[in-house]
Order: C-alpha cells, then sequence, then structure tokens
C-alpha cells in the first residue's frame, strides 16, 4: 500500500469538507474492496475519509412496508434486523452469504452498491426492489443509479447516506457462487408486488447488474418456477471467463430465477 | 501399550503454540540491524532483458542495495540445479537449462527474479523495486507442454532442442507390444493430470544473515529439509561452506512438498547480507506464492489397457508429456520418472508395461513434487483406466479389480518396484462395507427422484514411501542418498533429547517420536524433546517428504533407542549386581526379571554422568546416534469409494460419501494418521472439483489469488469414513508404511469416476468445476 491520510467524518458534512479539501480522496466506506486495492498498489488514493463511524448514517428503518437502511449499515445488520427480516426477509437472507463473517461485520450496503460490482449482490436486490439511493444531494431511483462495471451515477464526491424501499409482497434472491471467490456468477433478485415482477441479474451480465425484461413478462403472466422454462434468456451480452461461459451463465440464470421464485413462495 | 506409547492417541505437543499463535516461523525471526528485501519479478512470460537501469531506485529513501545478477555471477554464485540425472533412452543426459537465481539476459516465466532491493522497511523496498528500470524485448511465450513440443515452437532454453528435456522410458515395450497383440479387449484414454498450486498456510520467507567477523552465514528458511538445502547451497551455489553456512528451518507452516526445494530468494539474501552488510529478509505474499513456489502435476498422457478374454490384465502402454515449467527445480526430474513411472502397476498383476516420458520446458513456474508426487498421476491414470474398462467390459469396478490383485509377496513388477507386503483384498472389502457397496442402485433411484444424479467411483491406489534405498536411488540418478539421521541423549537426570534428521512442518513429529520413547523406557512424553530443523544442532539428515519420516526417520531413531537401551541395561546391571541379559525396562524402571530388585530411569542416568560406579572400561554418559538406511520403499495401499450427486441443472456435484481404507503397515498415533488422511483427502478432492492452475496464452497466471484459485473448504467437504487394516511392513523395525500422501494420492480418481458414473460421460477432466460437469452433461444431450 501507498502512503494515504485516513480521516474519520463526524457527520456528512464533514465528509464532504474533508473530501473538497483533499487531491485525490475516496470514500471509505468499509473498504472491503478498496483496502486490498490499494494493499495491491492498484489504487492509491491521497486521503481516505471513513464514514462507517457517522452516527446517523448506521442503521434500519422499517415502518409498515416502508424501509429505510443507512449507507453505513454492515451487511451483518441488515443480515440479522429482526423488524426487515419481517417484512423483506429476502434482503436478509441475500445479505447474510455475502463473503465471510469477516467481510460481513466490516462491509456496508452503501459501499457495495456505491462501488457496483458486477458480481455482487445488493446491486440486484436495490434493482428488483426499485429501491431510491438517498445521496447527500439527490434521490436516486435505482433503475438509474447502475451504469455499468464498477460504474454508477454518483458525482465525485457525493455521498451515498440511506437506501430506501416499499417492501415487495414476495421476494427472493438466488446465487450461484463463484467456486473460488464466491461472488455471484450469476445472481437472481425476483420481487413480486402490485405493479408487477421486477427480476434483476447479478454476476453475469458483461455490462453489470441488469434486469430481465423476458423473466419479467413471464412472471408477471404466472408467477410460479414453470413460467421460466419458456422464457429465453440469450448468451449474448452475459460474462465469459474461466468460471463460467456466456452459455453456461444464461443456463444458470434460469435455474436461479426458477429457485428464486420457489423460493419467494 | 502405555498411555503414550505406541498405538496411542496422544494429542499433538506442538498445538498448543500453534494455535495460541505462538509458533516461530521464519518471519518471526528478528536480528539486530535486520533489513527488508523485494524481488523485482519479471511480467513478461519470455523476454529478452537488454537494460537494467538501478540508478533511480538506488536513490530512493532507506534504499541500502540494488542487486543484479550481473554481480551475482561476478561473485561466482552458482546456478540452480536439478539434483536428479535422467538419461534419455537414447542414452543421452537431460538436458538442463540454466537457471540464475537472479535473471541476468532472459527471464522465462512471469515471476522469474531479476533483481533484489534492499531498504530499511519492507515498504522502501517495494517502492523502490517500482524504481527499478529493466528494459525487456518480449518474445513469444508458450504454455502447454503440448505445444511447446511443436515445431516452430519459442525456444525456451539453448540447452534443450524442442524444448525436450529427456525422452525416457521404462519397462519392456517388446513385450508390452506382444501383450496387446494377444489382447481381447484394449481401452484407451486420454488423460489430463492438472496444474496445482501448492498453497501451504505460511509462505515460504527467508533471513539471511552474514557475520563479517566470522566469515558466517546463517539462513533463516522455510524448508523441509535444512541439511539438503545447507548441502546444496554450499557444494553447488558457492554461497558459503558448509562449515560456514548454518541454516535453521523452525516452525514451517506446511510445505507439500514445495519447501523441499532451494529456491533463488535463500541465496540471493546470504549474498547480499554479505553484499550489503546487513541482515536481509524476504517474505513471500500469497501472489508470489502463487506465482514462483513450484507448482504440480501438469502431465497430459494417452494410455492403453489390454485385457485377456477372462478380463485379466495384460499389458499397460503409457505415453505421458510432462511439464516442468521454466527451470528445473530441484527434484523435478525424478517426479514424472521413478516416483510416477514405477507405479504403474498399481495394485494389479500386469506382466507387461511400458511407459513413454517426454519432459519440457514451458514459459510457465517450475513443477516438482506436490504431494504425492508422481504417484497421484499414475494412480488417477490407472484408477480411471481401469474403472472405464469395466464399464466398457461390462463387470463391476470392484470385481474387475479383484481379479487382477496382486496376491502374492514379495512380488516383483515389470516396472523397477518389487511389493513387500500387502492384502488389498482386505483394503477392498473394508471399503465396500464401509460404503454399503451393494446398496448404491437403491440410493440412485432415491436420488433420481429428486432430480439428482447420483454416482459411484472407486480407486484401489498403491504409492511407494520411506524414501529411499539410497543405493537404489543413486544408481537411478539421484544425487543424493535417502538415509535418514537420529540422535538420542539421555539426559543426567533421565530426561530424554532426540535429534533427528526429518523435519515437521505440520506432521507432529514432537509428539509421535516421542511416543516411541514412551514405549521403549516407560517414560511420560512430557520427558522427551525432539529438537529439528537447525543444522547447527542435529546432525546430518536428509529432511522430510515423500512420506519417510515414519518409516525412515523413525527406525532411525529405533536403532539409537536399541543402542541406548543397550547401554542403560549393562548400567543397570552394573548397579544392582545382575546380569545385563536379566534386566526389563518398564514404567520408567529398570528391573531385574523375576526379582523386587530395580533402579528407576533417572538414577540409572544419573549414574551414566557421575560415573562414579560403571562398568570397567564403560564411557560416562549416555547418548547415542544412528543412520539408517532403508532396504526397500514401502507400499502404502488401499481402497477408496467416493458417492456422489450432481445437480444436473447447475453441474454441481456434492460428495456425499467418502471412503477411505487405507493400509499403513503399524501406526504410531492413530489421531494423527487420520488427520493425514483427512487433510490428504481434501486435497485430493480439491485436485479433482476445485483446484487448477490457469496461464492465459501470454503466460499471465490468471488463478494467482484466492478469488480464482478454488482451495477446498470446509463445506466443500464430507466428512470421511476412514479405517485401515495392518499388514505390517517387514522392511522396517516398527512395520511402518507411511501415511502422508495417501488421501491425495488415492482420491481424485474416486471421485472423478463417481462424477462420470453419476452424468453418464466419461470425457471429464480435472478440476470438475460445475461448468466442467455442467458442459459434460449438455454433451450427453
Amino acid at each position: 500500500m501507498y502512503e494515504t491520510n485516513y480521516h474519520r467524518a463526524s457527520s456528512v458534512a464533514d465528509a464532504v469538507k474533508l473530501l473538497k479539501k483533499a487531491e485525490d480522496p475516496k470514500i471509505l466506506a468499509g473498504g472491503m474492496t478498496l483496502i486490498p486495492t490499494m494493499k495491491q498498489r492498484l489504487a492509491s488514493p491521497s486521503d481516505l475519509v471513513d464514514i462507517t463511524k457517522i452516527s446517523d448514517l448506521s442503521g434500519i428503518k422499517v415502518s409498515g412496508k416502508s424501509v429505510t437502511i443507512g449507507a453505513a449499515t454492515t451487511h451483518y445488520d441488515v443480515a440479522t434486523n429482526e423488524k426487515l427480516a419481517k417484512v423483506c426477509p429476502a434482503l436478509c437472507s441475500l445479505a447474510s452469504h455475502i463473503g465471510d463473517p469477516h467481510v460481513r461485520y466490516r462491509g456496508t450496503i452503501g459501499g457495495s452498491i456505491s462501488n457496483n460490482d458486477p458480481a455482487a449482490d445488493y446491486p440486484s436486490a436495490m434493482l428488483a426492489l426499485n429501491a431510491n439511493i438517498i445521496t447527500d444531494k439527490r434521490t436516486i431511483p435505482a433503475d438509474k443509479f447502475f451504469k455499468g462495471l464498477f460504474e454508477t451515477s454518483l458525482k465525485d464526491g457525493e455521498i451515498v447516506t440511506a437506501i430506501e424501499f416499499t417492501a415487495p409482497a414476495k421476494a427472493a434472491y438466488s446465487k450461484f457462487p463463484n467456486p473460488a471467490s464466491r461472488y455471484a456468477m450469476a445472481g437472481v433478485f425476483v420481487a413480486k408486488d402490485k405493479e408487477g415482477v421486477r427480476v434483476a441479474v447479478t454476476g453475469a451480465g458483461d455490462g453489470g447488474v441488469f434486469r430481465h425484461k423476458g423473466l419479467e413478462a413471464a412472471l408477471d403472466k404466472k408467477f410460479d418456477a414453470s413460467s421460466v422454462d419458456a422464457v429465453k434468456v440469450d448468451a449474448k451480452g452475459l460474462m465469459s471467463d474461466m468460471h463460467a461461459t456466456a452459455v453456461y451463465r444464461a443456463a444458470l440464470i434460469k435455474v436461479m430465477a426458477k429457485r428464486a421464485v420457489t423460493a419467494a413462495g | 501399550m502405555g498411555m503414550e506409547g505406541i498405538g496411542a492417541r496422544v494429542l499433538r505437543k506442538e498445538d498448543k503454540r500453534f494455535i495460541t499463535g505462538k509458533g516461530r516461523y521464519t518471519d518471526d525471526m528478528v536480528v539486530p540491524g535486520m533489513k527488508h528485501a523485494h524481488f523485482v519479478r519479471s511480467p513478461h512470460a519470455h523476454a529478452e532483458i537488454k537494460k537494467i537501469d538501478t540508478k533511480k531506485a538506488l536513490a530512493m529513501p532507506g534504499v541500502i542495495g540494488v542487486l543484479t545478477g550481473k554481480e551475482l555471477k561476478a561473485d561466482g554464485i552458482g546456478n540452480i540445479i536439478c539434483g536428479w540425472m535422467i538419461h534419455s533412452k537414447d542414452g543421452s543426459p537431460m538436458k538442463m537449462g540454466a537457471w540464475s537465481p537472479l535473471a541476468t539476459d532472459t527471464v522465462r516465466y512471469v515471476g522469474d527474479a531479476v533483481v533484489i532491493v534492499v531498504a530499511d522497511t519492507k515498504g522502501q523496498a517495494r517502492d523502490a523495486a517500482e524504481a527499478v528500470e529493466i528494459t525487456y524485448k518480449v518474445k513469444k511465450a508458450v504454455i502447454s507442454a503440448v505445444e511447446s513440443l511443436k515445431p516452430g515452437a519459442p525456444q525456451i532454453h539453448p540447452e534443450a532442442a524442442g524444448n525436450l528435456i529427456f525422452d525416457w522410458e521404462i519397462g519392456d515395450a517388446k513385450a508390452t507390444e506382444a501383450a496387446f497383440k494377444g489382447a481381447a479387449h484394449v481401452t484407451k484414454m486420454d488423460i489430463v493430470n492438472n496444474r496445482l498450486v501448492p498453497n501451504p498456510m505460511e509462505p515460504r520467507a527467508t533471513l539471511g544473515v552474514y557475520d563479517g567477523a566470522e566469515d558466517h552465514y546463517t539462513c533463516w528458511t522455510t524448508s523441509q529439509n535444512p541439511h539438503v538445502a545447507r548441502l546444496v547451497m554450499s557444494a553447488f551455489y558457492n554461497v558459503a561452506p558448509e562449515n560456514k553456512l548454518r541454516v535453521i528451518a523452525p516452525d514451517v507452516g506446511g510445505g507439500f512438498g514445495s519447501k523441499i526445494y532451494i529456491y533463488p530468494e535463500e541465496i540471493v539474501c546470504l549474498w547480499a547480507s554479505k553484499k550489503t552488510g546487513v541482515p536481509v529478509k524476504w517474505v513471500s505474499d500469497r501472489t508470489e506464492a502463487f506465482l514462483t513456489d513450484a507448482h504440480g502435476r501438469d502431465h497430459v498422457t494417452h494410455v492403453e489397457l489390454a485385457f485377456d478374454k477372462d478380463h485379466k490384465m495384460l499389458g499397460l502402454k503409457v505415453d505421458t508429456i510432462a511439464n516442468l515449467g521454466a527451470y528445473m527445480s530441484l527434484f523435478s526430474s525424478s517426479v514424472p520418472t521413478y516416483l510416477y513411472a514405477t507405479l504403474l502397476s498399481g495394485q494389479y498383476d500386469l506382466k507387461a508395461i511400458h511407459a513413454n516420458v517426454r519432459t519440457v520446458y514451458t514459459n510457465t513456474a517450475p513443477v516438482d513434487a506436490y504431494r504425492g508426487a508422481g504417484r497421484p498421476e499414475a494412480t488417477y491414470l490407472l484408477e480411471r483406466i481401469v474403472e472405464t474398462a469395466a464399464r466398457e467390459l461390462g463387470i463391476g469396478a470392484d470385481e474387475l479389480r479383484s481379479k487382477n490383485f496382486i496376491r502374492s509377496f514379495p512380488h516383483q513388477t515389470p516396472v523397477i518396484m518389487c511389493y513387500d507386503a500387502g492384502d488389498y483384498d482386505a483394503s477392498l472389502n473394508n471399503a465396500k462395507k464401509a460404503a454399503d457397496w451393494d446398496g448404491f442402485a437403491k440410493r440412485k433411484a432415491k436420488a433420481a427422484k429428486e432430480g439428482k444424479l447420483r454416482g459411484i467411483g472407486m480407486s484401489c491406489y498403491i504409492e511407494a514411501c520411506g524414501i529411499a534405498p539410497s543405493a537404489a536411488v543413486g544408481s537411478l540418478g539421484a544425487g543424493v542418498g535417502l538415509w535418514e539421521s537420529a540422535e538420542v541423549r539421555v539426559n543426567a537426570v533421565g530426561t530424554v533429547e532426540i535429534l533427528t534428521g526429518s523435519h515437521s512442518h505440520g506432521q507432529g513429529h514432537e509428539t509421535t517420536f516421542a511416543q516411541l520413547v514412551s514405549e521403549r523406557f516407560g517414560l511420560p512424553g512430557a520427558n522427551v524433546s525432539v529438537i529439528h530443523g537447525d543444522t547447527d544442532k542435529v546432525q546430518m539428515g536428509m529432511g522430510t517428504y515423500g512420506s519417510r519420516s515414519g518409516a525412515v526417520g523413525m527406525s532411525a531413531i529405533v536403532k539409537a533407542l536399541d543402542k541406548v537401551e543397550a547401554k542403560a541395561k549393562k548400567i543397570a546391571a552394573h548397579l544392582m549386581e545382575a546380569d545385563e541379559g536379566d534386566i526389563v525396562i518398564e514404567n520408567g524402571e529398570l528391573k531385574v526379571a523375576g526379582t523386587d530388585k530395580k533402579v528407576p530411569w533417572f538414577q540409572m542416568a544419573l549414574a551414566a554422568y557421575t560415573a562414579h560406579n560403571l562398568p570397567s572400561g564403560m564411557e560416562p554418559g549416555l547418548k547415542e546416534g544412528a543412520f539408517y538406511d532403508p532396504s526397500n520403499f514401502t507400499f502404502p495401499a488401499g481402497c477408496y469409494i467416493c458417492e456422489v450427486e450432481v445437480d444436473p441443472d447447475t453441474g454441481t456435484t456434492k460428495i456425499v460419501q467418502f471412503v477411505a481404507a487405507d493400509d499403513f503397515g503399524n501406526i504410531i498415533n492413530p489421531m494423527i494418521v487420520e488427520g493425514q488422511v483427512h487433510g490428504g483427502i481434501a486435497q485430493g478432492i480439491g485436485q479433482a472439483l476445485l483446484e487448477g492452475a490457469h496461464y492465459d496464452e501470454t503466460g499471465q497466471l490468471q488463478t494467482a489469488s484466492y478469488m480464482d484459485y478454488t482451495m477446498p473448504r470446509a463445506d466443500d467437504l464430507p466428512s470421511y469414513k476412514v479405517s485401515n487394516t495392518v499388514t505390517p511392513c517387514p522392511g522396517n523395525p516398527l512395520g511402518i508404511k507411511g501415511c502422508g500422501e495417501a488421501g491425495a494420492i488415492g482420491s481424485p480418481p474416486a471421485v472423478i469416476n463417481a462424477i462420470t458414473d453419476a452424468i453418464g460421460n466419461n470425457n471429464l477432466t480435472m478440476p470438475a468445476t460445475p461448468l466442467a460437469v455442467w458442459n459434460a452433461i449438455q454433451a450427453t444431450k
């Protein structure tokens, strides 16, 4: 790791100030990707602004079906929150399978979605849950937030402060993990509400997380695993690497979609 | 058997320090004035070095030295060599290319060391390493062994035309051809044995200290054989004369073979310490470990097995290409030859075998022995083709094996080895019973109802351990003898120190070696210490690999204990005025048989050292040494049965049952043996399902971290059902065979046989990842 300056922000305003002052800063929101990247000397920010100790950035509020999760809430806290489990257990289950216990105690939901790793779990949930991403400046619908591999619509220095969504009637996430990294090789989040069914796929698209309109249409008609059979999932536009070909990923998407629908009940 | 004697499940003495974080590893060593090294390594798989400019690096903060291969050569440091000479079938010696510890003209794999930077801190050394400017002219690289032999492939070493190191054969080609002519059935297969990265928990590390006043060097290193390291560094690399070089391998966190060899870093750090005047420490990071630790396996083979009309095996033909990587590592030549092809008879009464092995250079990390070393490759080959043949012939895999088992011993195979003892039916029956072999069809039908493909696979392995009779391996080209040494010191108050040439890097020697003393003299294990790993403390020894510390290392201890016992009895007899022939040793006392006369062990020891009252002419003290050279290899064998369920939708394999029925001869500590078997099977399942080193076509290692290289995790593995039958080894005093590698040798074919049985497609290559299995299933549709 190259030399860097570490700052612990006391408030969002303080973080904004620190980010402005620094030459080439990075927000540290758990650091589960950033720190290993820095250790490999592939990133060398002049300053790290740690936002995880800002008290009002952590915590989960559930009011009826309305859910707000602070950006610095750890995966562990999402996985084990009882109120959230009552309205959207799919998200708790998703969080409980991210990384390992060390990662779940450190990594945060805001950090994960801001990083937008194409194989991360959370982005699929945000898309399928039609969540809003709240920043210090504005509210961004998930459909407009995720832009590509490790790209989002966040501006420089813009800080995600929370995510909010309305809990759907039914939802589930099914992931086929990469055998080595255990990141998603194909992860499918399915959410059904009165507005319809939303299906988001992570770990497979060569442009990152995406919604699958074909699966959504079929499941809109009938929310049943069998509806997935007739849907064509095209290998075009899917990633191909030594762990999984695009054709294999296309097949996995269907299997994971069926399993998610079955799990959603 | 006493509470802590032979056969007792004594808890491991060393574990307290290991599991409380108090182990002392090379990286824990700190000496005054110590500085840190970072190696500048080649980012290219194959390139000419046009220019090395160290000026900027030398000016960086904290930098003490930036040294190149040119300076190393100028100081007379020698090239790294392979210590086992193999001759091609045309009689010519193997074509060994030069391996300079720091590359001077050409780099041959990604990770090849070029420059060492020494600085006050690790970070400064790394910063300065980035400032070293090396101009390369990149050349075309070749990764696959098969491609490397083709005309027009990039030439890697001038010494080895066409990248061929040797073209070697074993067995009788004519007799084998004749056997095939009369065959009623021939099974043919093409088999790949995947390249593995060893991944010991502790990465390699070294601390080189030069003492100018004494003109003396000390090398702390992560070695499985510190004496061999000293010998090779003195005799071949001109680092220092043996009496001026102390090698210490303290606690070592796993080796699996990868820490047998002398790597560039030990040599260069010692030399750099003299050059810079400071002690120099280097610790590999995990990516360096992936890139530069000697890899394992990497064979491509065509094999044919001939049967007569009664399903008796007639002959075996093997044609193997083995990838040795960019340079010949210390024992690399022996692995795909004498450690491989000599085991091709397996447990079967094969009359004719012929194997041809070509070894080649490629632009990849050097390949050498990795847990099993040649024997897993032989076993995988044979046990897959036997299972395949059974399917083709339409008879049970168990029946075909049993029909061809060797049943009389000693048994001379057509490929050098003479098996001394074994009972292969016992292992087979034991395994079948534990696996409920006969109930499989029912389980398969039940799984099918649940949408799962269930399969069962068997593997009957044999290996050669207790490496090895020195004269025999010498005649086959080994540069060293493979005996072992021991010294047993009885202290004045009766406590015992065992100095062994074996080296423990996880095997539990401190526990099991002490059990030999408890058994013999009835002393508590706490009174016995085992000392190893330091060339200044311990007499010359050969180290630990090839499951040799039991059969060879412990045999040396037994020989030394015989001498101690004889002298102790003489002293006791003298003290009690009895005949030494009447003395028995029990529970820490020397007794006159049939009387109540006795002398406590400590009193006898004290008498030895006070020397006030010893038999006339006897030297004071009680300390005896021994060297033991085995008369033969030992032959552990067993039968493994794996049962899997494959999810046809995703290609995921779940191992639902794994049975290991081994014969290791007599067992000193069953708990430690079970641990070895468990760990070995985990590595074997790792090879079969998960692990595979993957280079892209430019020679970049794509599996250079745990993000891409799949190590087995607890949830990948089942609970094993392990058991033993015992045919004592007739060749050594304890009757033991060795257990360190069996699990890794026997398990891969059992796993793959089970998966191919489940999916109905035999065309499956390791690692059988979900992708590979899913593709194989699609191919059947």
